[in-house]
């Protein structure tokens, strides 16, 4: 209690210097806690969207079915399961069927994918209802990037082509009726969604899909012979490491900004127990033992630390809850990214970031505050007196 | 003469060398003396001559080369370093040259220090600060910061810190060397009637005559050794 005391009443005491130190760390403490809520708030954000556009609870996969190569969906593809269908049925699953297709936008050649699905599906948030809307001719879909890329609008049609299942090209004429905005690119580049009783019946695939999606509340997967259950842990393995690999990118931006921080804190101490030898050689000869200025240098240092903490509290809760609340705009460039980010971020705080943060930084800082106090165990108290070092 | 039981500092065959290079210096060369309680004493003589490394080892801020010094009944040079620090807090006081105050403290935190460490309560200890502070005239500047004094006052904290904890021992070194003349009276005069007051005993090193010519006895040193030890009356 008494170090504590005299510590602090030692770094107030050293004004400008101590708050010079307590300013650069707060920065570093709320620039710490403020990209690793960016990563945290970008990694739940991109989640999110993709579970609810993409994932759903879990996918049935064919077994010929590789989304890694697109070679693979023209036989990835088999009847629905008996097991599966009481789960479509009542809309706690729905199938999807995909083939590989070409359309000519402008006279260009272009590889699209078709995809079919129930237009009364509730499980994926795809505004698929749309697709009901049927006028003799075959209602279709498209995202905001697709319909840039090829410069369709709503309303034109388009003709599709495709192999049957026989192998055999055939080709039909679909109409635009929506176009989409979404965040998740996996759902909108080079994609038309069809309903998927049409695309059962003009690929002459009756009854069949490449894959079936149930919803996020399905507590019981049941097994299908032929078909490959992905849960979300192996869906979204990419999309993780990719925020993985993104946050490591920014912990190099804070390791250095900490760095630099903490050098400051070195160099504060080191120049501290030069400058105040002869105050060391007082204590020393008021009483205080080697390992209690030990202590009470590297308290000092320490304190910086926690001042920064408070200094940091004081301005970084109330900037960072802004952040939280009103997000962070994000160019338009980021949709290049591939993440499905939208364009504002909404940085996710938890209290375990911010107290991990806050005990590592006041763990680095308590450590670099004693390195230099190592000199002061071999300090003699007539040499300190004389402003001498040992 | 003092009695063996009021003897409360005695050195024998004392020496100190310092390493100088190749060379040695002996800085203390078989210093034997006795000191009693209540002395007001000086150890005077020429720069070099061994009067602040003599302090030194009374202090236990220094351990003798060769010799022993006892100090209450202590062998300093057997002490560790935690006996020394112990020894110093509870029954030494320093008074130095060039104040030694603790820049960011207030005058009162300054005389409060020492008590810290002894961990006295708070209310006893703002009782003994204030007493002290009374004592050298400067209560009523308790809350200046030592950049706010004057050379004389700021001896006088220095003095108020080495009595605070009424120390057996207080030693000085050059306590006016940096004081103009009306101060170091007035300086010697605090001392003094604190050695009356308080029966406690004063060692000094210095070589300035307003100081000698307060001393009650005077040791004079010359190379490191005892040239002359002399009774020169009582304190003013």
């Amino acid at each position: 209690m008494l170090m504590m005391k005299l510590a602090y009443r030692n770094i107030i005491g050293a004004g400008m210097r101590t708050w010079l130190n307590v300013a650069a760390l707060s920065f570093a403490f709320v620039t710490i806690i403020f990209l690793k809520g960016v990563y945290n708030g970008m990694n739940d954000q991109v989640e999110r969207a993709t579970i609810d556009a993409l994932y759903g609870g879990g996918q049935f996969w064919h077994e010929r079915y590789d989304p890694y190569d697109p070679q693979s969906f023209v036989d990835a593809h088999g009847i629905i399961p008996e097991v599966l269908r009481p789960l479509i049925k009542q809309k706690a699953a729905v199938p999807i069927l995909m083939r590989q297709g070409t359309i000519y936008p402008g006279g260009r050649f272009r590889n699209i994918l078709l995809k079919g699905i129930d237009p009364q599906q509730k499980i994926l948030a795809i505004p698929v209802s749309t697709l009901t809307d049927r006028d003799g001719t075959i209602p279709a879909m498209i995202g905001t990037r697709m319909a840039k890329h090829t410069g369709l609008h709503t309303n034109d049609c388009i003709t599709v082509q495709w192999r049957t299942s026989h192998g055999t090209f055939d080709a039909r004429e679909v109409m635009i009726v929506n176009i989409f905005k979404t965040t998740v690119q996996e759902i909108d580049n080079d994609q038309i969604w069809i309903p998927i009783d049409i695309m059962q019946k003009i690929t002459e695939l009756p009854d069949q899909a490449t894959m079936i999606i149930i919803n996020k509340e399905s507590k019981i997967i049941p097994a299908a012979p032929g078909w490959n259950f992905k849960d979300l842990n192996f869906l979204l393995q990419d999309l993780h490491s990719l925020v993985e690999m993104k946050s490591m990118g920014g912990s190099i931006f804070y390791t250095i900004l900490l760095l630099l921080a903490m050098l400051a804190i070195f160099d504060t101490q080191v120049l501290s127990i030069w400058h105040r030898r002869k105050e060391m050689g007082t204590l020393m000869a008021l009483g205080m033992t080697r390992a209690q200025l030990v202590g009470l240098f590297t308290l000092e240092g320490s304190f910086h630390g926690i001042l920064a903490a408070l200094v940091g509290a004081l301005y970084g809760i109330p900037l960072l809850s802004y952040v939280a609340r009103n997000g962070w705009g994000l160019p338009q460039s980021t949709d290049n990214f591939g993440f499905a980010l939208g364009d504002r971020i909404f940085p996710s705080y938890s209290l375990g970031l911010i107290i991990g943060t806050t005990i590592l930084v006041l763990v680095i800082t308590a450590i670099v505050s004693f390195l230099p106090t190592k000199k002061i165990a071999s300090l003699k108290p007539t040499d300190a007196l004389k402003g001498k070092m040992t | 003469m003092e009695t063996s039981d009021s003897i409360i500092i005695q050195t024998e065959k004392l020496e100190k060398i310092y390493p100088l290079g190749p060379a040695e210096i002996k800085a203390l060369d078989n210093v034997t003396l006795s000191i009693a309680k209540g002395e007001f004493l000086g150890l005077v003589g020429p720069s070099g001559s061994g009067k602040t490394t003599l302090l030194n080892i009374i202090g236990s801020l220094d351990a003798p080369s060769s010799g022993s010094a006892a100090v209450l009944g202590r062998r300093i040079e057997l002490l560790t370093h935690k006996e020394s620090s112990r020894l110093r807090n509870e029954h030494i006081g320093f008074i130095f040259q060039t104040f030694n105050l603790l820049p960011v403290y207030t005058v009162y935190e300054n005389v409060e220090f020492p008590l810290l460490l002894q961990g006295i309560p708070s209310a006893q200890r703002r009782t003994m600060v204030m007493q002290a502070l009374e004592w050298v005239g400067l209560a009523e500047r308790a809350s200046s910061k030592p950049a706010q004094l004057s050379g004389g006052q700021s001896q006088r904290v220095a003095i108020a810190r080495a009595i605070v904890k009424r120390p057996e021992i207080v030693l000085a070194d050059e306590p006016t060397a940096n004081l103009d003349a009306a101060n170091s009276h007035n300086i010697m005069k605090t001392m003094v009637d604190l050695n009356k007051e308080l029966k406690t005993t004063f060692i000094f090193a210095t070589h300035d005559e307003k100081v000698i010519s307060y001393l009650n006895r005077k040791i004079t040193l010359f190379d490191g050794r005892i040239e002359k030890d002399e009774i020169t009356g009582t304190a003013r």
